[in-house]
């Protein structure tokens, strides 16, 4: 199993649900987001374009957050998710360096926090809070290994990048474009 | 595929030396030692109760979720809901920040002059009410019940609005009509004979072409209709907009017309003279439907593209193009009516245009243009008959503004001042839910009306600036602590939904049934109040809809059977609810009380030198000015920006994030600073902000001084002869970089 | 003109707009890292190599800093924890994939074995500060007290003489892991385009045996000490020079994101700092000073080896500050 998402900067209107959602669904404190939205503009009025997208912990394939953690707190459980085990954390701020996206904070409690593909409701085979939320439906998920997953299904269809595949992490969050 | 799992990692027990690696789950068990850490909630386990949306119009349907402790975690869509499909948007997410801010309106508070200086007192529920009715019976007695009003944006303004015509006045009135949605409403009853409503029957979702003017969706989140542009944009369906700044929604448009502010008409009359001189109209439809199409046809005449060119700023080919482009979607196009319209003062005539169009497409009644949408009524709980006043209203509006088709807020205030040469005078406001100084243009009229009242009465959850003028304030609770009235909107399916509070009200607030049942009494009004707990009334009118509390508080939604068809089958004869009883290109009734019977273009002021026109919208994660104060949602977007062009920017050697002031036309200078945004998405002759910010209230602890309040620049107010909107969309400002205020706190 | 910003979210304290959730602290541990390292090397190399007649104050007296200063980048590595209650989870796993993990044992292994190295010229370090330091002398005499009334205490003390040769080997060992270790904790991180080269590690190493010898050089007693270590020094300053001038080819040579990253230093805002104050303060000026000695001039050796030491410190507070400040996005 390899979840990964998919995000249509298309359709997106930067609503920012996806992030409060988050919030809502992850106690995610104030002032705090486990996702975000980035918003692309480029050209000369009247010659405009125009990108945006919800942006998140890019789950990556090679994963330097946990690579560097020096504890074994940031680790990778089924389907590829990476997690932090609050309690084993010490919060010496390694991952967070080894981020390329920045997606990884400190939670005011001392440990490092980040998205978690929302693993509590995609294990019971729900969408994640984002996904299930967003009014657009520019977010997609699934399982990568399975053909007939939204995720999967749209990645066939559509032309998609990832953010800073220079940084070789192999980003499973991929933008359609 | 390669896969890192905890396993591979060598726990020094393999190693042979363990010992800390079993300390670990022992230390997890010291209590005290980790914060608890509070995990997600289970759906399938947590407690939930079924409520539908107060952060705007919208009301979608959703369910409140609890969280262990009991408390209220977070607010999800309900799958059965034609307004949200499941899927709330960030303000309905972020609902649950209206509920926690404890900013939030906690006592009665009564006016009282202590040392000479008007103060606040916090008073008892039996007082603050006690107090009201008597003051209510004196003006009963002194002006008649007529002079009260009712000025309200809240669903619990329902029972408020029951209370008052009970007591013998009819005067009330929404600014979400002479301030916002009134003009289109006006323009589709001249030309279809029915108004639009809410949720506009868009068939967005069938469309093949979506015509947008002004009309930012996306950055507005009216929710199913967001989700049906999304769903359009899926399929292809090709977007023209029209806007003079580079809206979320321009961005994913075929075309986007950056059109010179002001000038609309020009291009909507262009355009309906290429539909016609092309024949790319629907000539059947007109044919069939129509009324005055030979008027139109001469009266479009010399609306030129070419001519609309010198007026717009688009050229003659983009104009051509995107009218093939409409009628080769016809009749699946929208010329979408917008819901904010009141910008320049001829905006009935603006939507009539607008109208026009869609009836030469013939996608009204149109699969793809708009349906023909369908509610559920619910029945009255058995009362007496209301007691029929002496005047309303319409006494006030209706001889100067013959279109309007509510009563309009702003000539209620105006009723309301000293000077009025009316015979009708307003004595007393209720405001429910409406922040009156940020929403209808020219607080200064206001402000000189609310000094002229013998009572005003404020009922809201948050301090607003119209809380701090109000002799009593009654704190209402979130709609997340109390029952409201049924929600029963149109849409496709008829369908209804329960709102009940998922937690107990916080502090002594109270919800507006109570607190207009409770006044109701005291003012010997109990006949119409017979039911004693809100309970009882909605159990009532649910078993008159074939339903009960039980089952919707379980379900929240209901979604009935429909009785009439979507949409217009071929050929098919219609009445349509007007003069003629067919669609009016050229407007009898309209002609008939003294109006141009067919939308003219007149040219209107544009910026003088060093000034730029304001405009104003809407961010997705808030509404109006009456979310910036909550947790979650000032989060997302805490202070609007200045959008300026870089051209203009350097002329004024402004740079990003840089605060500044700004000055209108009138000289009136904002009360506070505003940051500056750089940004290619606007016109060098425009600044933009988003509409809402720029509290002076400062018990708003997360909104108070942050940006600007457009409305303050507003004073330039353009009234639409016709329903008596107040275009909001002539005022000018020009920047000011050093602290104008400084001086004054100097002295 | 093109334009990128947070519509919402981020704002995160310590990540935007730029990350900083490193302050003084690890560029301190770094410091007195390569600090300790340079000391023991030394130290522990011309004892091997049968020199310590030659150089005693390098052998015999310096190494004794170097327990103290590792103490100090204990405390520090341990402030920075944001969970410093936590720290001993660091000890309940080696994952070799990590440089924290890694750093964490070595400092953990060099610790004892760098108190065990100067344990045994306890002596000597007594006779140096002699009339020099009081409070060292207590603390020495305290401990030869200690001594007397602990036998665990003297056992110790006489096993560190009587295996002084495989200490020694083992401190040489942990001395250049720890070096490169300070350079290499930085460079793991490919997230941060300015740590994200190899010559970062060597770089860090050289410049720690730089400052171990100009503390060495410092103390050091007689003129020929003083003038090798000198000698030693300005070499290393040629080394560290050379690998500058690579490490800003290859940045410059490399991807967007790299040039940017370099950009800090060449017309940037780092640009006075380093190039001001490390190089040419830190590393040409003291050379010059060490130059001139070598051809007979009169310059107090306290100068050139105060200004490597502040130049060496320096370099890690720019290279942690900067390299926060560099990233693939926004």
């Amino acid at each position: 199993m390899r979840y990964a998402m998919a995000m249509d900067t298309k359709k997106c209107v930067g609503c920012s649900d996806c992030v409060v959602a988050c919030q809502t669904e992850n106690n995610v404190p104030h002032g705090f987001c486990r996702d975000w939205i980035v918003e692309n503009v480029d050209g000369t009025y009247p010659n405009l374009e125009m990108e945006i997208r919800s942006e998140r912990c890019n789950q990556c394939e090679d994963t330097p957050c946990v690579r560097t953690c020096p504890t074994g707190a940031s680790h990778i459980i089924e389907g590829g998710i990476v997690k932090v085990t609050h309690v084993e954390c010490i919060g010496c701020g390694a991952c967070i360096q080894a981020c390329p996206y920045d997606a990884r904070y400190f939670h005011p409690d001392g440990y490092v926090d980040k998205c978690t593909f929302c693993d509590h409701r995609v294990s019971k085979g729900q969408d994640t809070a984002c996904v299930a939320v967003c009014p657009t439906k520019c977010l997609y998920f699934g399982d990568l290994h399975d053909e007939n997953s939204p995720v999967s299904k749209i990645l066939r269809e559509r032309k998609w990048k990832v953010n800073a595949p220079e940084a070789g992490t192999k980003p499973q969050v991929y933008f359609l474009i | 595929m390669k896969k890192t799992s905890r396993r591979d990692f060598i726990k020094i027990s393999t190693l042979g030396v363990g010992g800390l690696t079993m300390l670990n789950p022992v230390l997890n068990w010291v209590p005290g030692f980790m914060p608890k850490e509070k995990t997600p909630v289970d759906e399938s386990k947590a407690k939930r109760f079924p409520t539908f949306c107060e952060v705007c119009f919208w009301k979608c349907a959703g369910f409140t979720y609890l969280n262990d402790e009991g408390n209220i975690q977070k607010i999800v869509g309900n799958d059965d809901d034609p307004h949200s499909n499941g899927r709330f948007c960030p303000r309905g997410t972020g609902g649950v920040g209206l509920y926690y801010d404890n900013d939030r309106l906690k006592e009665p508070l009564m006016r009282v002059v202590e040392n000479g200086k008007s103060v606040f007192k916090p008073v008892t529920w039996e007082k603050a009410l006690d107090f009201i009715a008597d003051k209510m019976k004196i003006i009963a007695k002194k002006h008649g019940p007529e002079s009260m009003a009712l000025l309200y944006h809240a669903s619990s303004g329902s029972y408020f609005h029951h209370m008052l015509e009970a007591y013998g006045t009819a005067n009330a009135a929404k600014p979400s009509y002479a301030q916002c949605l009134g003009p289109r409403e006006a323009a589709f009853v001249a030309t279809f004979g029915a108004g639009l409503s809410s949720p506009e029957p868009t068939d967005v979702k069938n469309t093949k072409c979506l015509v947008l003017i002004g009309n930012h969706v996306g950055e507005n989140m009216h929710n199913g209709y967001v989700q049906e542009v999304s769903d359009a944009i899926d399929r292809g369906a090709s977007i023209i907009t029209v806007d003079p700044r580079f809206s979320t929604i321009a961005s994913k448009s075929k075309f986007w017309l950056p059109i010179k502010p002001a000038t609309d008409i020009a291009l909507l009359l262009s355009w309906i003279h290429v539909l016609i001189y092309e024949e790319l109209y629907d000539k059947k439809y007109v044919e069939q439907y129509a009324f005055g199409f030979e008027e139109l046809k001469l009266h479009v005449k010399n609306y030129t593209p070419e001519w609309a060119y010198t007026q717009t700023d688009i050229r003659p080919e983009d104009i051509r193009n995107s009218a093939y482009e409409m009628a080769k979607a016809s009749p699946a196009v929208i010329i979408h009516p917008g819901r904010h319209t009141t910008w320049y003062g001829d905006d009935t005539q603006r939507l009539r245009a607008m109208a026009i169009l869609n009836a030469l497409l013939g996608s009204y009644g149109r699969k793809g243009g708009f349906y023909f949408p369908e509610s559920k009524k619910v029945p009255e709980y058995p009362s007496p008959a209301y007691p029929h006043p002496k005047w309303t209203w319409k006494d006030i509006t209706k001889p100067t503004y013959k279109g309007a088709g509510t009563g309009l807020a702003n000539d209620l205030i105006k009723a309301s001042l000293p000077n009025s040469e009316s015979p009708y005078k307003i004595k007393g406001w209720f405001v429910v839910g409406t922040n009156l100084l940020t929403t209808v243009p020219d607080k200064s009229i206001t402000l000189k009306a609310i000094q002229n009242l013998e009572l005003m009465v404020v009922v809201d959850t948050m301090p607003m600036e119209i809380t701090g003028y109000a002799d009593i304030v009654l704190p209402e609770c979130t709609y997340l602590e109390r029952y409201d009235d049924i929600r029963s909107n149109q849409h496709r399916y008829p369908n209804i939904a329960l709102r009940m509070p998922a937690a107990e009200p916080r502090w002594q607030s109270k919800p507006g049934w109570w607190i207009a049942r409770e006044i109701g009494v005291r003012l010997g009004l109990q006949d119409y109040f017979k039911w004693t707990n809100v309970e009882e009334e909605l159990d009532w009118k649910f078993k008159q809809m074939g339903t009960s509390l039980e089952e919707m508080q379980k379900i929240g939604v209901k979604v009935y059977e429909k009785h009439k068809p979507l949409y217009l089958a071929d050929g098919e004869e219609y009445f349509f609810n007007t003069n003629t009883g067919k669609i009016e290109l050229y407007s009898i009734d309209l002609e008939e009380k003294g109006y141009d019977a067919m939308p003219r273009y007149t040219e209107h002021k544009q910026p003088d030198d060093q000034f730029y026109r304001l405009i104003y919208g809407r961010a997705p994660m808030h509404t109006f000015g009456r979310t910036v104060n909550s947790p979650h949602l000032s989060d997302l977007m805490s202070e609007n920006t200045l959008w300026v062009n870089p051209s203009v920017a350097k002329i004024w050697d402004l740079h990003n994030e840089q605060y500044i002031w700004l000055k209108n036309q009138d000289s009136v200078i904002s009360s506070f600073p505003i940051k500056v945004r750089i940004t290619e998405r606007i016109r060098h002759d425009s600044v933009y902000m988003v509409h809402g910010f720029g509290k002076t209230n400062d018990k708003l602890s997360r909104s108070y001084g942050k940006g600007i309040d457009d409305t303050e620049l507003i004073t330039n107010v353009k009234i639409d002869p016709i329903m008596g909107g107040t275009g909001m969309r002539e005022n000018f400002v020009t920047f000011v970089t050093k602290n104008p205020h400084q001086k004054e706190q100097n002295a | 003109m093109k334009e990128e910003l947070f519509v919402s979210g981020r704002n995160i304290p310590f990540i935007d707009p730029v990350l900083h959730i490193w302050h003084w602290q690890i560029p301190l541990y770094l410091f007195v890292g390569g600090l300790a390292a340079g000391l023991i090397f030394f130290s522990t190399y011309f004892y091997l190599t049968g020199k310590e007649k030659e150089y005693p104050i390098a052998v015999q007296v310096a190494p004794f800093l170097a327990p103290i200063v590792i103490v100090l980048g204990l405390i520090a590595l341990l402030l920075d924890l944001r969970h410093p209650a936590f720290f001993w989870q660091l000890y309940t796993t080696i994952r070799f994939d990590s440089p924290m993990s890694w750093g964490a044992w070595t400092l953990g292994a060099v610790m004892p074995l760098s108190v065990l190295w100067p344990l045994s010229y306890l002596t000597e370090i007594r006779a140096y500060f002699d009339g020099k330091n009081r409070y060292i002398i207590n603390l020495i005499d305290w401990i030869f007290k200690m001594m007397k009334q602990y036998w665990i205490i003297e056992w110790v003390y006489k096993l560190s003489i009587e295996y002084r040769k495989p200490i020694a080997i083992v401190n040489m060992v942990l001395s250049i892991i720890l070096g490169v270790y300070t350079g290499i904790l930085l460079s793991a991180f490919n997230a941060r385009p300015l740590w994200n080269t190899s010559l970062l590690g060597p770089l860090f190493l050289v410049s720690g045996l730089s400052t171990g010898a100009a503390a060495i050089m410092w103390m050091a007693k007689s003129h020929h000490e003083k003038i090798a270590f000198s000698k030693i020094d300005l070499i290393l300053i040629g080394v560290e020079l050379f690998f500058i001038v690579h490490l800003f080819m290859g940045f410059l040579a490399s991807t967007a994101v790299q040039q940017e990253a370099a950009g800090l230093f060449l017309g940037g805002e780092f640009t006075a700092v380093f190039w001001g104050f490390f190089v040419v303060g830190g590393l040409v000026f003291p050379a010059i000073l060490e130059i001139l000695e070598l051809y007979g001039f009169k310059i107090p050796i306290s100068i050139p080896a105060f200004f490597i030491l502040f130049g060496g410190a320096l370099f890690r507070f720019i290279m942690v500050d900067a390299g926060q400040i560099t990233r693939y996005l926004y």
